[in-house]
């Protein structure tokens, strides 16, 4: 049985990485947030931009980030007069029973008090997270996000049915795999459908399609359109232009449909392939998976991607081997041997699966070495939600 | 010789890797690294897929171990296959199937 090193959390969580995370919970305090983040070895800040008023959507994804167990300990940082306030954070996070502190600029008095009290209380965490070792643990503990940007022909070819191989090996051994990107996924549901393990799953997978055809329409976008340049590149049907994507998830059955809305962010009660209602933006949709637990992420492209994650190692796979070759310093793994007959998938997926235990158990992807700490959070429109009848 | 890869061991069509004229034989790499060689029937460009067996009208044409299409007309192996001979398959919206108020 396959392995990994990773540092258990006080509530059983395993992190695959020590970050102490300091939240700003509206990007008012977001410069004092990050002033206090460069101070402090192992730290990282980050916000969102979706306003100062309690989202709870938004809030949803902070909570879930901060429970995230590659965060080892937690430093609110507001402003004082927003409703989507530190102390909602907190408590959503609180339980997981890490560290969890808060900083208030206008209860401090102004930024550099705020900073100063700030970089104490992150000094002293940065000091006891640096006592835990990492131990091994089964594959059981793994939440593996899949995600792809930058797409070419090569992608559903190569780098995305590899990581599918990985996928799978993962689900094999009692692992988790999440996949998002909803709007990649229509045109497929019916076969998205006939994977599910019960009846009401099948359902949920039609019911989230539906909502994002819905939504698609309503901006005047006929889900089933093929562009020109898809049909030029070789891409016969919508099936088939939407299974190149989701197959970077693997094979294996669909234990649910993760909901991600004000109501609630859901998170995988058990192992197995699961569905994330999210967004097709690469950054937010990372994060959102994120927030659903997801330790590790892999990154399939084919014109080439320079993205990274605040919270979790993201891992480059691409099939195109002339952006393997010409952006080395952002690809992490070559599946372009598939294409000239050097290697068969199941190797390449092989690799990826070796990889991926290599990154969790502590080596740095090359987007880390070079210190990416892409984050954003996304929403979607309460308005046009509650005019389209979901909310 | 022309290159192709079969993503699932269950598909019954392979995507070429290189353009291939008509005629050239194209070597089709599974996903355990079996080969099988076979015929271009067609000039198929990088990208655009090769029948890797004979399929009638109505059948289903497999990739991803999943079904992309169905045959608009019979498909002899060796053929390029695209939107001249494969139609969706795809059900009707699901917006369609039920409808909301």
């Amino acid at each position: 049985m396959t392995e990994f090193y990773g540092y258990e959390r006080p509530d059983g969580s395993v992190g695959v990485r020590n970050h102490l995370l300091v939240i700003a919970p509206i990007d008012c305090s977001f410069e004092p947030a990050k002033r206090i983040a460069a101070q402090v070895e192992g730290a990282v800040a980050v916000t969102q931009h979706h306003g100062c008023g309690l989202d709870e959507m938004v809030a949803n994804t902070l909570v879930g980030v901060g429970r995230n167990p590659n965060v080892a300990g937690v430093l609110l940082v507001g402003l004082g007069c927003e409703t989507l306030t530190s102390e909602i954070l907190a408590e959503g996070i609180e339980s997981t029973g890490k560290p969890v502190e808060v900083v208030v600029c206008q209860h401090e008095g102004g930024t550099l008090r705020a900073i100063e009290r700030g970089v104490r209380i992150l000094q002293r965490m940065a000091q006891e997270v640096a006592e835990l070792r990492r131990e091994p643990f089964p594959l059981s503990e793994l939440i593996l996000a899949v995600e792809c940007g930058g797409s070419d022909a090569t992608s559903g070819l190569a780098a995305n049915p590899a990581t599918g191989i990985a996928a799978d090996m993962l689900i094999d051994e009692g692992g988790t795999v999440i996949i998002s990107e909803t709007q990649e996924m229509v045109g497929a549901q019916h076969l998205l459908a006939r994977r599910a393990v019960s009846r009401e799953v099948a359902e949920a997978i039609y019911e989230m399609i539906e909502r994002q055809e819905r939504r698609m329409r309503a901006m005047g976008i006929d889900s089933r359109f093929m562009s020109k340049g898809n049909i030029e590149g070789g891409l016969t049907t919508i099936e088939e232009k939407s299974l190149g994507a989701i197959r970077k998830g693997g094979t294996r059955p669909i234990q649910g449909v993760l909901e991600n809305s004000w109501r609630r962010l859901e998170r995988p009660s058990r192992g197995g392939l699961w569905l994330q209602d999210g967004t097709g933006s690469d950054i937010p949709s990372m994060t959102h998976m994120i927030a659903a637990g997801a330790q590790i992420v892999t990154f399939t492209t084919g014109r080439g991607s320079t993205v990274g994650h605040a919270i979790a190692p993201v891992l480059k796979i691409t099939g195109n081997p002339e952006t393997y070759a010409r952006m080395s310093d952002n690809m992490d793994i070559d599946a372009s041997t598939i294409l000239d007959g050097r290697e068969p998938l199941r190797s390449v997926g092989e690799r990826i699966f070796k990889a991926i235990i290599e990154v969790t158990s502590g080596r740095k992807t090359k987007a880390e070495a070079l210190g990416y700490r892409g984050f954003a959070v996304f929403t979607r429109s309460r308005i046009a939600e509650h005019l389209l009848g979901f909310c | 010789m022309g290159k192709a890869v079969q993503v699932d061991g269950r598909d019954n069509v392979a995507t070429v890797t290189s353009d291939v004229s008509e005629g050239k034989v194209v070597e089709v790499l599974s996903p355990e690294g079996d080969i099988l060689r076979l015929r271009a029937l067609d000039d198929i460009s990088f990208g655009h897929k090769i029948a890797l067996t004979d399929l009638d009208q109505g059948e289903e044409v497999v990739k991803y171990g999943e079904t992309i299409g169905i045959a608009s007309r019979p498909i002899r192996a060796g053929s390029w296959v695209h939107t001249h001979n494969v139609e969706s398959a795809r059900v009707p919206t699901s917006s369609l199937r039920r409808e909301r108020p």
